[in-house]
């Protein structure tokens, strides 16, 4: 570490950096969608893009990531590297970023994630931004973003020097109320942990894959280096609700309280119907009516698909957080103030008990008449 | 032994939250709690001391009037409070703000026993990263995402939550952990504890202080020792609404399959 200086921010020529996380030998999907937007990231830098992947044996998953866009793969790999722990992750990671010295370095916001993004920053002194939902380099495309996707008068959005080379990182904040952009302009490498399920994977491109390159750096680590030991790793029995990849998501509020077994029986038989999947908002996993994996919203997961309908959901900011990029939003409510409606293509004030059950039978109608 | 647990007061982001018309949040209007994750960190704690006799020692960093949160957390049984204020600390991020609250630890006095608790994150920055900061700016072993916490001896074995699971994990103090609201259930003030609270040690930090720790150097605290600046800050829009269906009968049903029909939604 000593001859280590994060200011130096002119010597960081290392190119833009995805950390590949992998459990039990199977890369996380977040691995694939950080490569596609670190490409793109890249290509607006002008650099190389890399990913740097940790584990035991697990070089064989290194080239996939090249058919999303990495030009090579930094492949660390020990036995004491086998399950994540904070201390050996961090460890490694800082050794080959002290050597290699990536301009950008992104990692998946995963609870994992989330735990080696600070450690490491600490580490290497240098900024990191936490489950940014928005990345860019070139000031006109951030400028874009903007003009889409905020409140700024046209004039404050004109008015950003357009040199600005930085990595934007833009997250929300306050439960959703407010987006913040942030730059780390006096260190390198600029991190940021990216939420899940937010940027869009790349086709796999097979030709991309066979010229990726494997580096194998060096680094030094051993057991003292380790504090904490793994005793077990236990995965869910039973198999966890894929929210953030369905194209229909049916998610159930505080208004199933008055039956909870009925309203998420009925919210599963739409589900079945549209061919999707069941969510939740908070308030339904707090109470214990689901398991968290069900979990749409800032403290859940963020989804994006075709239809997402709302049942007796009310429709706070940090639920509208996680499933208002929807293609088309449907919510039933009873109270026809509730927030939810803001938001939705379609609304229904009524009972979801009544009003659920002809809707099962209305879709069923319209997709045999099709 | 002593439990140190970092606890942050924020706005109550769950109720109305104002923005100003500069895109920067409007505080003054808001209502303040403690930060949800900190509280199951200090049942923890309260917990642990049950069980052990240890000592609670709440710490946060913040304006004067953080004070009345941390008298709230002795009269729930902490055992005394330190306040981290000062000029100096604003505008601190995630990296400044650990360099802080870990001079702070060192003030209070970290021995071989100890155990730092912080809440997993915050609601009002959801970033997840003071915690881990603090641990590595004083070399301790970290565990976050903690669902349970079992205490034995020197050895804390403790599960820790992923996505699609968790992991045992054992580790030895002095350690930090951070907590989750699944750990367990926050009590409630006692009467005896809301007579005790101002009875109770409390003490400001601020700059002098603090100033002879290594940590606190006025490149690395603060707004000017902040490694992330804000850019630009502003309110996403809000998705226009779309129409509302007359009725809740079996009509609107039908009406409502052929508007996704018509869009091939179904």
């Amino acid at each position: 570490m000593s001859n280590f200086n994060s200011a130096a921010i002119e010597e960081f020529n290392g190119g833009v950096w995805v950390f590949c996380e992998q459990r039990q030998g199977e890369m996380m999907s977040t691995s694939y969608e950080l490569i596609s937007e670190g490409r793109k990231l890249a290509d607006e830098l002008g650099s190389k893009l890399y990913g740097i992947l940790l584990g035991d044996k697990v070089e064989g998953l290194a080239r996939e990531l090249g058919g999303y866009g990495a030009d090579g793969v930094y492949v660390c790999e020990s036995p004491l590297l086998k399950n994540y722990t904070t201390d050996a992750y961090t460890k490694v990671i800082c050794d080959v970023v002290e050597q290699y010295k990536p301009e950008v370095m992104l990692i998946g916001a995963t609870n994992i994630g989330r735990d080696l993004g600070p450690r490491c920053a600490a580490r290497l002194h240098t900024g990191l931004c936490a489950d940014c939902t928005h990345l860019d380099i070139d000031v006109p495309k951030y400028k874009e973003f903007l003009r889409s996707s905020s409140t700024l008068a046209p004039n404050m959005i004109d008015n950003i020097k357009e040199d600005d080379r930085n990595l934007k990182m833009t997250r929300p904040a306050f439960g959703g109320h407010l987006m913040a952009t942030i730059i780390c302009p006096r260190f390198r490498p600029a991190m940021a942990t990216v939420r899940p399920g937010v940027m869009k994977k790349n086709e796999f491109d097979k030709a991309r894959a066979d010229a990726c390159e494997i580096i194998k750096p060096l680094f030094t680590l051993s057991a003292d280096d380790m504090k904490t030991e793994v005793t077990e790793v236990v995965k869910a029995a039973k198999k966890l609700v894929d929210l953030i990849g369905a194209e229909v998501v049916v998610s159930v509020g505080r208004g199933i309280s008055k039956d909870v077994q009925t309203g998420l029986k009925l919210a599963e038989e739409l589900a079945e119907v549209l061919g999707g999947v069941v969510g939740a908002s908070r308030a339904v996993v707090d109470s214990g009516w689901i398991s968290a994996d069900h979990q749409v919203g800032q403290t859940g997961k963020t989804v994006h698909p075709r239809i997402y309908v709302a049942l007796g959901i009310s429709g706070a900011i940090q639920h509208k957080a996680g499933m208002q990029d929807a293609e088309c939003i449907i919510a039933v409510n009873k109270n026809a103030a509730a927030p939810i409606f803001e938001c939705a293509d379609y609304g229904i004030e009524g009972d979801l008990f009544k009003v659920v059950p002809m809707m099962i039978e209305a879709i069923k109608a319209a997709k045999a008449a099709k | 032994m002593k439990i140190i647990v970092c606890v942050k007061q924020v706005p109550d982001t769950s109720g109305k939250v104002a923005v100003n018309p500069d895109g920067t949040l409007n505080r003054a209007s808001m209502a303040t709690i403690t930060n949800p994750d900190d509280l199951n960190a200090v049942e923890a704690a309260l917990t642990l001391k049950e069980q052990t006799g240890a000592e609670v020692v709440v710490v946060s960093m913040g304006p004067p009037p953080a004070e009345g949160m941390l008298r709230e957390l002795m009269a729930r049984g902490a055992d005394r409070a330190v306040l981290v204020s000062g000029r100096e600390f604003g505008g601190s991020d995630t990296y400044a703000t650990s360099q802080i609250l870990a001079a702070a630890i060192n003030k209070i006095g970290l021995e071989d026993e100890d155990i730092v608790l912080c809440g997993r994150q915050a609601i009002d920055g959801d970033t997840a990263q003071v915690g881990p900061q603090i641990a590595e700016k004083l070399g301790l072993p970290q565990v976050s995402y903690a669902a349970e916490i079992v205490k034995d001896g020197k050895t804390l074995t403790v599960k820790r939550m992923l996505e699609d699971g968790y992991m045992t994990v054992k580790v030895s103090t002095p350690c930090l952990l951070t907590c989750i609201k699944e750990l367990n259930e926050p009590r409630y003030m006692s009467v005896s504890g809301i007579f005790e609270c101002y009875s109770k040690p409390y003490e400001v930090y601020d700059y002098e202080t603090l100033k002879d720790d290594p940590l606190i150097d006025a490149t690395t605290i603060g707004l000017k020792g902040s490694p992330t600046n804000i850019f630009k800050s502003f309110t996403p829009p809000q998705k226009g609404a779309g129409m509302m269906m007359e009725g809740a009968d079996k009509a609107t049903c039908e009406q409502l399959a052929g508007l996704l029909a018509a869009k091939h939604l179904i």
